[in-house]
């Protein structure tokens, strides 16, 4: 909302400055974007009065025109504005004339004739982007007036960005209200004397739909001068608030709404069949729009129609077929009450925003149409002439908004603001407001306005007091708490630690859209059908992730377009699986590892990352928890089938991890191989809390086993089966070696353990760890076919 | 006894002529050992005139002590040498890079998260997450945006086929957290949320940081203490300018935007609170003429931008590791 400063002090005038008129307005709530100039600066820009006009002997498209600007001699000025004409009143920069831009105006000669000044059109004087040429005057301005003076263009604008509920500040109107209790100081709003009817013309109007349209103010002015220009004042301030001028009956209307916030709409009364009638849409009905858009509406939609059917959509915009045009002579006004609840929302629906939506939606004043007609008649009449008839308030009053009462209670203002505010100043406050008080016996019943809709409960009253009050008078209490005896479960360990042990393991954060492009979700999780959005920003953000790996990949060849080559990623976030009736979303852990394994130095050799590598990331992640994982071979289709797995507790599957498999490695035009892994959130947050168990006062002894078994069984297996063979006397067993090649058969591989025994109860013998070695070693024969290596 | 002189002469120069650890051993054997010069004089003591032998003996006794002594400081002086020899050898520049991992680091989004969940971690605020994906009742209408609310225009709302949406905002966790437990309560959620937008200023993703506090007797009095405290601590800047401006949120009455003043002096939004309007008590069965509460929403990435001198909000998803590493 564009307000001129200039405007607003016709209604109000506090004794404050623009940019604390600005403060004033921000601080209560009207929140000011900015604070510009309403024209930008020149100088030496006066009106001039076209004498004589001649052509260029040398150029078709210039003419010489003798300018009056009000001094003794006359200026020559060449122009080539298609609509220069005598005797019109243009602005006219004089010799050293400074136009917005820079440009300077000098002494010049135009293909051989002397120009001695230049006649400029609104958009060379940076008041508008109309191209029409010229910006005509009106004929009565008195030549070598400063334009600046004429047009009052020493002027503020004061962007307001209102909030949803101040629908009433949607007018000069309102803002006007707020700055007179902002400075206490009276509002002299325009005189508004009804018109005498001279017709008895009147145009049918029947509310259908009357909960949603329960007043309509109409009134038929005819014979007006349809060649009338809408002057100066009014275009201007119409410019200011942003809107073009677009004849005088439409200037008028648009005029009321900036004005009053009414928006009014008027119709081509000849154009009018029958009788107005406002009714719901019927689906499928087709409606030409004003904007030379055709709409299909709804059952839902609020039609204006008459006898051959929709001629508006009703507080959106009019219709084509009955719209004032430059020969429209008679008119019918338009000024209605639609409900909030029937235009929110609709304007969208039809993929519209205008001016008289946007009003509905928050609400207009239910009370205030005949004034704003009355109004509109005033202004039309003086700049157009014609006759009008009667004023006609079609109108079921039961189902306008009835004045709300609101209790209002003195304790509990300060149960909420925190601040005890006088009796005399709440009724201060909301009287200024407008609002009627009545005293009781604990507080106040008020009445707010007819055009606040905001204004519903007692806490709304209270915002009022305070935000009048202004919010930084209340107090501010010292922070304290009523400290609860907060959970430290010890068997949950914190996202804080998780992060900590993959920066220490040189991985970065990174956080990557919830919403994927649906082609790479499909290949690297192709049996999980993901979660589509139905109004998707942009097709490739369009589906759910439902693990974490594609938005890690996207990072990676993002980063790796940037000439990095070593990247170690993680993320932490909320994956999105199942249907739409059951939908699934848990935290996940995701981590990706490509490239180097350390960051190019001349102390380590440089190697690429593999399995292990992640695979030593991913157990320091578990290791947190002090509960035993399990990792088991399987297939995933995303990842390489010899180098994945699953992970597992309580043979439950807590994640994976594994190489991208080599087929999608291509597809993906990834030049390296690139791990990934990814594991519930949950489940690696919850730990065991550590049991202390007895130590042994004997020695314990080493015994070193080499044995070669067939290539295919995993370390693992080899490792329980030691374990299943032993007894509770091995008390750790660890894989030192894997050989595979020279002195192995093929098909075989050699693997070697240190096996370390103790006992609790005295010291081993040499005897009795053979005893247990022999025992182990007949166990891997038996189950795994191996042999003890040569 | 002439010859002990000159033997002993002998031996003190042979020893500071030893110019090693092996040499001085064989030295020491010489005179020292069994064998040794030293000890045959002590055997040739009994064949002397008796008138000689005190005089011999206390000269050989002498140097039984003093020829250990000066071994011995030969010895360490020596073994000095080849430890400093040893140390020279073995120096190394240190000024070579360490062996292994850099460390990683937070994302600058995480980070801010951290700091704010501390503050009031410390402040007794229990932290919550929850959904992403929504329902319009937690979403919207139990916090007082029916169906055509002009509110819902500003919140450009993602939504799957079945009306299910995306969260616009972590509002909802009051609504979820009320729902599960009667008041008092202190939480503060954090996390993602969505909406339909994006340009220069404007992600379809970002995060926010949800507060409420409901108890008997909160007024905004507390809320203006809480948030003030809160800002303070986080820009660790007693100074900084804040002003509470009202403003609308269907969940609140009143209302009201918070702003700090930047270097330039303008004023820049940091978030939004107000006191729980009683609409959204009623939507979760608490009593609003008993409780009072307090909420407020701010943005993660704005604070983040102001706190780490951040221009571009995109930077944010890119995770491009250029910027990422400057968060170590």
């Amino acid at each position: 909302m564009r307000i001129s400063e200039q405007w607003l002090r016709d209604w109000v005038q506090p004794d404050v400055s623009s940019s604390e008129l600005a403060d004033q307005l921000t601080m209560a709530g009207l929140e000011v974007d900015k604070i510009e100039p309403a024209a930008p600066a020149f100088e030496q820009v006066v009106v001039g009065r076209v004498r004589t006009l001649t052509p260029h002997p040398q150029a078709d498209k210039l003419k010489i025109a003798q300018v009056d600007v009000g001094a003794a001699e006359l200026l020559q000025i060449v122009c080539g504005a298609p609509n220069v004409a005598p005797d019109i009143c243009v602005p006219t920069a004089l010799l050293g004339a400074v136009l917005p831009g820079g440009l300077k105006i000098k002494q010049a000669k135009l293909r051989g004739v002397a120009s001695q000044g230049m006649l400029c059109s609104a958009r060379e004087l940076g008041l508008a982007d109309d191209h029409g040429g010229l910006l005509i005057l009106p004929p009565d301005s008195p030549p070598g007036t400063d334009l600046r003076t004429l047009l009052g263009l020493d002027d503020t604008i004061i962007e307001v960005d209102l909030t949803p509920n101040r629908g009433d500040c949607l007018g000069m109107a309102g803002i006007a209200r707020e700055v007179s209790v902002l400075n206490r100081c009276p509002l002299t709003p325009p005189v508004i004397e009804p018109v005498v009817p001279t017709l008895n013309d009147t145009f049918s109007v029947s509310l259908t739909a009357a909960a949603g349209c329960p007043r309509f103010v109409g009134r038929v002015v005819r014979n007006i001068n349809p060649a009338a220009r809408s002057p100066l004042w009014l275009t201007e301030r119409l410019r200011r608030a942003g809107l073009r001028s677009l004849g005088p009956v439409i200037d008028i209307t648009n005029y009321i709404m900036l004005e009053l916030n009414h928006p009014m709409h008027a119709y081509d009364l000849n154009k009018l069949q029958g009788g107005i009638e406002v009714r719901w849409g019927q689906a499928g009905e087709q409606l030409p729009l004003l904007n030379e858009q055709t709409v299909t509406v709804d059952d839902d939609t609020l039609l204006i129609t008459d006898a051959r059917g929709p001629i508006g959509l009703a507080g959106i915009m009019g219709g084509a077929s009955t719209e004032v045009d430059s020969t429209t002579r008679d008119v019918f006004f338009e000024c209605a009450f639609f409900t909030p609840i029937t235009i929110a929302g609709r304007a969208r629906r039809y993929g519209l925003h205008t001016d008289a939506s946007q009003r509905f939606e928050r609400g207009v004043d239910p009370q205030g149409q005949m004034r704003a007609v009355e109004r509109a008649t005033r202004l039309l009449l003086d700049i157009a002439g014609g006759e009008a008839g009667p004023l006609v308030d079609t109108c079921v009053a039961e189902q306008l908004p009835q004045p709300a009462t609101v209790k209002l209670r003195a304790s509990r203002i300060e149960r909420v603001l925190g601040m005890q505010i006088s009796d005399d100043d709440v009724e201060d406050i909301l009287t200024r407001l407008g609002m009627q008080l009545e005293r009781l016996s604990d507080g106040w019943q008020a009445c707010p306005p007819s055009n606040r809709f905001d204004i519903e409960r007692e806490e709304d009253l209270i915002e009022e007091i305070g935000r009048i009050r202004g919010y930084n008078q209340l107090p501010r209490s010292a922070s304290q708490s009523r400290l609860p005896l907060a959970d430290c479960p010890e068997d949950q360990i914190s996202t804080a630690r998780l992060r900590e042990v993959m920066l220490q393991r040189d991985y970065f954060e990174a956080i990557t859209y919830s919403f994927i492009e649906p082609q790479l979700q499909q290949q690297l999780d192709p049996e999980q059908p993901p979660l589509p959005l139905a109004n998707p920003i942009s097709a490739d953000m369009a589906v759910m992730r439902t693990n974490l790996w594609p938005g890690l990949i996207k990072t990676l060849r993002y980063n790796q377009a940037r000439q990095q080559q070593r990247i170690r990623l993680f993320e932490i976030g909320l994956t999105f699986r199942g249907s739409l009736d059951n939908i699934e979303q848990k935290p996940y852990l995701g981590g990706l590892i490509c490239g180097d394994i350390f960051p190019e130095q001349w102390g380590s050799p440089r190697r690429s990352v593999d399995f292990y590598d992640l695979k030593g990331d991913v157990d320091a992640l578990l290791a947190l928890s002090g509960r035993s994982y399990q990792y088991r071979p399987a297939t995933h289709p995303a990842l390489h089938p010899g180098q994945s797995a699953v992970i597992e507790y309580n043979r439950q599957p807590i994640g994976w991890l594994g190489a991208l498999h080599p087929s999608l490695q291509n597809q993906l035009e990834l030049e390296q191989s690139v791990y990934v892994f990814e594991l519930s959130l949950t489940a690696l947050q919850t730990a065991v809390i550590p049991q202390a168990h007895e130590l042994s006062k004997f020695p314990q002894s080493r015994r070193d086993l080499a044995i070669v078994v067939g290539a295919e069984i995993s370390a693992q297996s080899v490792a329980d089966t030691i374990h299943r063979h032993a007894g509770e006397r091995l008390r750790k067993v660890e894989l030192f070696d894997v050989y595979q090649g020279k002195g192995i058969a093929e098909n075989q591989k050699s693997l070697a353990f240190s096996l370390i025994f103790q006992d609790f109860s005295s010291s081993l013998t040499d005897h009795s760890i053979d005893e247990m070695l022999a025992g182990i070693i007949a166990g891997l024969k038996q189950d795994l076919g191996a042999n003890l290596r040569n | 006894m002439e010859g002990l002189q000159e033997l002993a002469q002998q031996a003190d120069s042979a020893i500071s002529a030893a110019s090693d650890l092996a040499a001085l051993e064989q030295l020491r054997v010489h005179y020292l050992g069994k064998k040794g010069a030293v000890t045959e004089q002590l055997k040739a003591l009994g064949q002397l005139p008796p008138a000689e032998r005190p005089q011999a003996g206390q000269t050989i006794n002498q140097g039984q002590t003093t020829y250990p002594a000066g071994f011995e400081a030969r010895k360490q002086a020596l073994q000095l040498s080849v430890l400093d020899a040893q140390l020279r050898d073995e120096a190394i520049d240190v000024t070579l890079p360490g062996r292994g991992y850099a460390v990683g680091g937070l994302h600058p989004i995480t980070r801010t998260l951290n700091r704010i969940e501390q503050f009031f971690s410390q402040m007794g605020f229990t932290v919550a997450s929850g959904p992403e994906i929504e329902d319009d009742f937690h979403n919207f209408e139990a916090l007082n945006i029916p169906p055509h609310h002009p509110a819902r225009a500003m919140h450009d709302t993602f939504y799957f086929p079945n009306n299910m949406l995306l969260r616009t905002h972590t509002s909802n966790m009051q609504i979820r957290m009320m729902e599960q437990q009667p008041p008092p309560i202190r939480l503060v959620a954090m996390g993602r949320v969505y909406r339909c937008d994006y340009d220069q200023t404007h992600s379809p993703m970002f995060h926010q940081i949800e507060g409420l506090v409901v108890d008997d007797g909160i007024s905004m009095a507390d809320l203006k203490g809480m948030l003030y405290d809160f800002l303070h601590a986080f820009f660790e800047d007693e100074k900084l300018d804040i002003r509470f401006r009202p403003s609308y949120f269907p969940f609140t009455e009143p209302s009201a935007e918070v702003d700090i003043r930047r270097k330039g002096g303008d004023w820049l939004e940091v978030l939004g609170c107000g006191m729980v309007h009683p609409e959204v008590f009623r939507h979760v069965g608490y009593d609003s003429e008993r409780f009072t509460g307090y909420a407020w929403g701010m943005g993660a990435e704005r604070l983040a931008m102001l706190r780490y001198g951040v221009r571009d909000l995109r930077l944010f998803f890119d995770n491009d590791l250029r910027f990422l590493q400057q968060f170590r």
